[in-house]
């Protein structure tokens, strides 16, 4: 066990490296070889992700585990510093079931240009960028893992995606690059003002508590990162780049995007602004809460406004992660967790409403709401699935999505002191009303698709089948875990507490009150 | 070796080495060409010679056994060159053989 | 309040969890090989229901048992007060109590030997979770003072949690808290559920989504019966939400028909804006409670006055707009009549008599919280009777220009669910709790029967296909006489003895309640009347139905259906019945059952509360007020008969009126008596909606229904998909992506200006000149290369040359 003590982590984040270098070696078509490969890869950073999860500490979660530090670049103190506590470990376990469910939903749906072996390499790079965000504890590597996964996906959607997808890429990369461009100068602030000594998280945390960063200062760090994690988030009002990415990207690339990418920047916000930079944090919170509920209702209202299905499944993500904002500027234990159960449950439904959405583009050769119909007449199961999924997204309690709005809206009544009350009591007004508009366009969306007569374009249309084999291989395990989230939530919310609960009161011993 | 003998043969040298320019620069036929491109290489030995014996050592004639040596491969490549050359264009002309004209 | 903890409650009251667990296992059955089981799919569910059932009926009797235990086991206390804590009298009957199941129903509870039990081993000890524990400490150090109404001995819920969820120091539970309400409402709930089942055999026979219809029945019921026993308020949210999505997937049933799934989507909608205030309302309660979602402890500390009253204030009117919007009252009612557009038995089930008494059941549960929070009994009328009263004649009101049978009767439904609410609200809550008992049965019983009408003709316009129903259905028609004389309140049918509470409620608090006395007085008149109305136009005079073809497209309802043979999903004309197009006809014995089921309890459901006081003096007291002494709850977490709450007030029992009792069946005949005239013999002004325009716009106003669908689905629903979607939309686009294709855009038109201006023109010219320069450097030397060898050789030669020559003359 001292190998997976030791390097567990690390042949986790490494082995779908390892799985491109040997897809290098296969000519190009392959295509088999190349499935099984990146299969492979996937399932064997699964498994060494199952044996550190194993080995996991749960009695613990509130201290890091699995640490291993080794010096990296010298010259500037960074270090190759990892190791996960319990708010990495639902992310991660979320980024390592998502990751073999798309190589698997793709084993027969190959976007155009198809070329699988490129396709797959670039997912495998995806993995190893989101699960070294997860596990980076040094803020450099950190950036270097945030960044990594920026590349494939904007191949991703420039090369597979839709009729727009140049402009949607390039959008998405600029967007994020300027973001990250802010963050690292941030970074580089901090290390600077702490005296060039570390990038490792834990240390600049308690090196800005000791040496009294002024608070204008952490302010104005903080606004550099709250840039670069807010529009990865995205919130409010740089959420521009969103819709169009998702529309654009292929279905394995919009599931990816929804399910893990969007939690990079929830994550960061959690794991490094606000640990970090408390002041600044609480500085900043009455703000990123307003722009959370004006997502809310913005994104909801933007939904019903959309003709195209997969657009609003996008900007639905938009209200969703207003939810998981909402929740992470109360900067209480309550709102946190809530937000990194958010996070899983957004990442889990919204992944299922991508796949749905994919599946039916590749039937119907069409996501315009009002050409479908009668999806439970021609795919019942799909129908079902469909509605399932809507059900969860719309909050019913019951099922994963419940448990990531109704806590944040929880707390909302009851910011962490020295937050204006009167002001977040009236946000979590706001955020239930949005509960409302998340009902009208969800179900207003699938009593267009589902409900009612299949039209006469597609009545006879063979291709239209009901959920084929690769599709239920791949969907099952989410659905299952929908429900069993939903039914019991502690699942999450235990492995999560007891890092949320530091990181509060981190920032409540940071603000002084 | 004196030096009346020594200056014979320089000047045998010298006659054969521009009978061999001539022919490199003004013969049209290949073959002619390697022809008198043999006959400078055999000045030179002619000299490399006659200034080793003049000096009393082996070295001369032995960078002219070397020369001859190199001689003997040129000329292979060079007639199969020629050949090559013949068998694509029925030629041996070097007027016709200017593709490297910028 | 001594002896409550030493009680032991019986297996199935300590069990009684199972109940929505059997009905979710039904669920995923009937889903999982309902298909494969065909027509037989409906037994899953129907044996599930049927065991929860007895079930329920045993956890009643054993309720029983448990109150009377607690009763005698405090007198005994009383009476050996000074013996101090040791109270060791034997009882056995605890474990009788486990062993003895079903026949435990037989047998009557008094012969059980009364005592207290050791405490060590006690009834409700679950998870180091004990309902002693749950008991308040103040109120557990208060004296049991036998008050005036009797004594007031504390009641101990029975609890049992389970850790749901975790989050800091806090941690929330999910269980099951039994007391009086909750064990009355698994009955009933059981009871209906299990009659619809049967019910809809027959009427939805043949449905193509047939197991679906009985998943969907499965689910509502498991989740109004975990409803009905949540222990906490979050618990509460999660039910009431699940009973909700039932609603929603079976009022859209038939989802090939837009109409059906609009109404499905109302529905959901409708009450999600309601959950707005269910979700505020309990989040304001779980932090004013210091962070506990637990009912009991809410309700206890509202009670103690240890919250404060603008959190109660608060918390009471965002709950009442949930009430609103689930119990259909006005204002927010828009969605029950069009919910009609799902399966009758599912209206009766889920839009009669259970889902939408889930407001006025959560109102009961948090008493203590509205009790306290509006002041009820207070000097000023509250919000919740208002709004109750309001409903109760707006509902009516527009029960009579209904022309669908079962439009009538879910305005009828809003009208007498506004009676519960107002009963709430002016303080009678057993009263409310007792018409909600009374009012699932014969309204359940009227839906069911209209559906056995409807099932005959095909329809459910009254005006159109019905009339003379009478001989064509007899024994459906008396079955719906004594449901609709129980609505009307006609002694002594159950809804009489209810109604009657309710009036003598509201006219006991004295000052302005007694307007609510006159309200109620008033809806009765009305639901004589149109009741009426309703009888006339369906059994009575000439059949008017039997004129439309087979596959005629009629216009109200589940009837939406174009019947061909791709829709197997009409219920009402699959195969079995086709050859009864013609002549209407008496329905099948699956129908008839449930009728007469519902029609006995319509008679005999009232006397389960049956007043001792007044003219009724003389009823023994081991009868009467059976209801009010069972299910009542008692308990520091129920506003004090004796003691006076922080609000200044007591919680008093009404006492039968016979003034009220004589005066409101008055009323009622009167109205039955006006719409006699007016129907039966054709008498008054007929045609006064032609004639008068004042008559004509009163009758369009209430055919409008207020208007108010048209400010819902028009403007409000309307704007917020239409206008303000769209400029939500076109801001996102032109706005915000204005901004960053502008900033694009700019730097894209900056970018040109550095291309064309300073790199092309000034940087670059330096460039092409020196790069021209070389160009015409090798076109000059280009020519030397001829390509011909011998020139080559001809230079190197001269230059050799040179260069010797050079190499000479310098040396």
């Amino acid at each position: 066990m001292d190998f997976i003590q030791d390097w567990g982590l690390t042949a986790m984040v490494f082995a779908p490296l390892a799985g491109v270098a040997l897809m290098m070696l296969f000519p190009k078509d392959a295509d088999e070889t190349h499935k099984l490969v990146a299969m492979g890869a996937s399932l064997v950073s699964a498994a060494f992700g199952i044996a550190v999860f194993a080995d996991f500490d749960f009695d613990n979660t509130g201290t890091l585990q699995f640490v291993k530090s080794t010096g990296w670049i010298d010259v500037i103190n960074a270090r190759y510093d990892i190791g996960i506590d319990g708010l990495s470990v639902p992310l991660i376990a979320l980024t390592l079931l998502i990751t073999p469910l798309v190589i698997i939903y793709s084993w027969n749906h190959f976007p155009e240009p198809h070329n699988p072996k490129a396709f797959l390499a670039l997912i495998l790079v995806l993995h190893t960028g989101m699960l070294g965000t997860f596990v980076a504890q040094d803020l450099i590597l950190f950036f270097v893992f945030f960044e990594v996964v920026l590349l494939p996906m904007y191949f991703m959607i420039g090369v597979w995606g839709g009729p727009e997808r140049q402009y949607a890429s390039i959008k998405f990369f600029l967007y994020t690059l300027f973001g990250s461009a802010l963050m690292i100068l941030s970074f580089l602030a901090l290390f600077f003002l702490t005296g060039g000594e570390t990038f490792n998280m834990v240390e600049l945390a308690n090196q800005v508590q000791s040496m009294d960063i002024a608070r204008g200062t952490q302010i104005l760090v903080f606004g550099g990162m709250f840039m670069g994690f807010g529009i990865k988030v995205p919130m409010f009002p740089f959420h521009t780049w969103l819709p169009d990415a998702h529309t654009q990207a292929p279905t394995q690339g919009s599931v990816i995007l929804a399910a893990v990418l969007l939690k990079l920047g929830t994550y960061g916000f959690i794991r490094v602004a606000l640990p970090i930079l408390p002041e600044g944090a609480e500085a900043w919170a009455p703000w990123i809460g307003l722009l959370a509920v004006i997502g809310i209702i913005y994104g909801a209202l933007g939904c019903l406004a959309q003709t195209d299905m997969k657009r609003l499944i996008a900007f639905s993500s938009v209200a969703h992660m207003g939810y998981v904002m909402l929740g992470i500027a109360t900067l209480t234990d309550f709102g946190l967790n809530a937000a990194v159960f958010g996070m899983v449950a957004h990442g889990l439904i919204t992944g299922m409403l991508f796949f749905v959405a994919g599946s039916l583009k590749e039937r119907y050769h069409t996501l315009e709401i009002k050409r479908l119909g009668g999806l439970l007449l021609s795919a019942p199961r799909m129908g079902w699935i469909l509605g399932l999924c809507t059900m969860a997204s719309l909050g019913l309690p019951g099922l994963a999505g419940f448990w990531g709005e109704f806590p944040a809206i929880l707390a909302a009544y009851q910011p962490k002191e020295g937050l204006p009350v009167e002001l977040f009591r009236g946000y979590m007004v706001v955020a239930a009303i949005g509960t409302v508009l998340a009902a009208g366009y969800l179900l207003w969306l699938y009593q267009r698709t589902a409900f009612g007569t299949v039209s006469e374009e597609f009545e006879d249309d063979e291709n239209i089948t009901d959920v084929q084999m690769p599709e239920w291989i791949a969907w099952t395990p989410l659905l299952i875990l929908i429900l069993v989230l939903g039914v019991y939530p502690n699942l999450i919310f235990k492995i999560t507490d007891g890092s949320i609960v530091n990181v509060a009161q981190s920032i409540a011993a940071a603000t002084g009150n | 070796m004196d030096d009346v003998m020594l200056n014979q043969f320089l000047l045998l040298s010298a006659i054969l080495f521009s009978t061999g320019v001539y022919g490199v620069l003004a013969k049209k036929n290949a073959i002619l060409v390697l022809m008198s491109i043999e006959l400078i290489l055999n000045a030179v030995n002619i000299n490399l010679v006659a200034f080793g014996a003049h000096n009393g050592t082996i070295v001369g004639s032995v960078f002219a056994l070397f020369v001859i040596a190199v001689a003997a491969a040129e000329v292979g490549v060079g007639l199969a060159i020629v050949l090559l050359i013949y068998r694509n264009r029925r030629s041996v002309d070097l007027d016709d053989v200017a593709q490297m004209k910028g | 309040m001594f002896a409550a903890e030493t009680v032991e409650a019986g297996f199935f009251l300590e069990h009684a969890y199972l109940i929505p667990l059997i009905m979710a296992a039904s669920f995923g059955l009937t889903l999982a090989i309902g298909k494969r089981l065909g027509k037989h799919a409906s037994w899953i569910g129907i044996a599930s229901i049927g065991a929860c059932f007895l079930f329920a009926i045993v956890a009643n009797v054993q309720w029983a048992d448990y109150v009377h235990d607690t009763e005698h086991a405090a007198e005994a206390k009383s009476d050996t007060d000074d013996h101090g804590s040791e109270d060791t009298s034997d009882d056995g009957h605890g474990d009788e109590d486990e062993s003895n199941s079903e026949d435990e129903s037989h047998g009557d509870d008094e012969e059980h030997s009364i005592g207290p039990v050791l405490p060590d081993d006690v009834g409700p000890t679950v998870d180091g979770e004990t309902a002693a524990a749950r008991a308040p400490p103040v109120e557990a150090a208060a004296p049991a003072v036998p008050a005036a109404e009797g004594e007031e001995i504390e009641i101990v819920p029975i609890t049992k949690t389970w850790t749901w969820w975790t989050n800091g120091t806090v941690e929330f539970e999910a269980g099951m808290l039994l007391d009086g309400m909750a064990v009355m409402m698994l009955f009933v709930v059981t009871l209906i559920s299990l009659l619809v089942h049967i019910f809809s055999t027959d009427y939805v026979a043949g449905d193509r989504r047939y197991t679906h219809y009985f998943a969907f029945l499965s689910l509502f019921s498991a989740s109004m019966l975990g409803f009905v026993m949540a222990q906490n308020t979050l618990q509460l949210i999660t039910m009431w939400e699940l009973v909700g999505v039932c609603s929603f997937a079976l009022i859209g049933h038939w989802w090939e028909e837009k109409p059906n799934s609009d109404a499905a989507l109302k529905a959901f909608l409708t009450n999600r804006v309601g959950d707005v205030g269910l979700l505020v309302g309990m989040i304001t309660l779980f932090f004013a409670a210091g962070q506990t979602f637990d009912i009991i402890e809410i309700n206890t500390l509202a009670n103690e006055g240890a919250i404060t009253h603008t959190a109660l204030v608060v918390a009471s009117c965002c709950l009442i707009a949930a009430v609103m919007s689930k119990s259909g009252q006005f204002m927010l009612h828009t969605w029950l009549p069009d919910a009609m557009a799902g399966p009758t038995p599912v209206s009766a089930l889920i839009h009669a008599a259970t889902m939408v008494v889930a407001g006025v059941f959560m109102v009961a549960r948090m008493y203590g919280v509205f009790w306290n929070g509006l002041v009820i009994g207070g000097s000023s009328i509250n919000f919740l009777a208002v709004v109750g009263g309001v409903t109760v004649l707006g509902g009516a009101g527009l029960a009579f220009v209904q022309s669908d049978i079962k439009k009538v009767l879910a305005y009828s439904t809003i009208s007498q669910l506004g009676y519960m609410v107002m009963a709430l609200g002016v303080g009678a809550w057993t009263a409310a709790l007792f018409h909600l008992f009374t009012h699932a049965f014969f309204k359940a019983g009227l839906f069911l029967g209209a559906g056995s009408v409807a099932h005959s003709v095909h329809s459910f316009d009254m005006k159109k296909d019905m009339g003379g129903m009478k001989q064509f259905m007899p024994k459906t028609y008396v079955t719906f006489m004594i449901c609709t004389g129980a609505l009307i309140g006609i002694f002594p049918l159950a809804g009489f003895w209810s109604k009657d509470e309710i009036l003598a409620g509201a006219d006991q608090l004295g000052s302005g309640y007694s307007a609510f006395m006159v309200v109620g007085t008033l809806g009765a008149f009305m639901t004589a009347a149109y009741m009426t109305r309703l009888i006339y136009l369906t059994f009575f005079g000439e059949f008017r139905g039997g004129h439309h073809e087979a596959d005629a497209v009629v216009s109200h309802g589940e009837e939406d259906h174009p019947v061909d043979e791709d829709h197997a999903a009409d219920p009402l004309d699959h195969a079995d019945h086709s050859d009864h197009h013609g002549e209407p006809h008496e329905s099948g014995p699956r129908i008839l059952i449930p009728l007469y089921i519902l029609a006995t309890l319509a008679v005999v459901a009232g006397f389960t509360n049956i007043p001792d006081s007044g003219v009724l003096s003389w009823v023994p007291e081991g009868l009467a007020l059976q209801f009010e002494h069972l299910f009542e709850p008692r308990g520091g977490y129920f506003p004090s008969l004796s003691e006076v709450g922080p609000t200044g007030v007591t919680f008093a029992h009404p006492k039968f009126d016979i003034a009220i009792a004589i005066g409101s069946s008055l009323v009622g005949f009167a109205g039955i008596g006006l719409a006699y005239a007016w129907y039966f013999k054709g008498m008054g002004p007929h045609g006064i909606t032609e004639r008068s325009k004042i008559a004509k716009a009163g009758h369009t106003f209430l055919v409008e229904k207020y208007y108010l669908d048209h400010l819902y689905t028009g403007i409000i629903a309307g704007g917020v998909k239409g206008p303000i979607a769209k400029a939500v939309n076109w801001f996102n686009k032109k706005g915000l992506d204005g901004i960053v294709d502008g900033a694009g855009k700019s730097a894209v038109v900056g970018g040109k200006f550095v291309y064309n201006t300073l790199d092309q023109k000034i940087v670059d010219r330096a460039v092409d000149g020196s790069g021209l320069a070389a160009e015409g450097g090798g076109q000059a030397f280009r020519q030397m290369q001829t390509g011909k060898v011998q020139q080559y050789a001809a230079i190197l030669f001269i230059a050799s040359v040179v260069l010797a020559g050079t190499f000479i003359i310098v040396i």
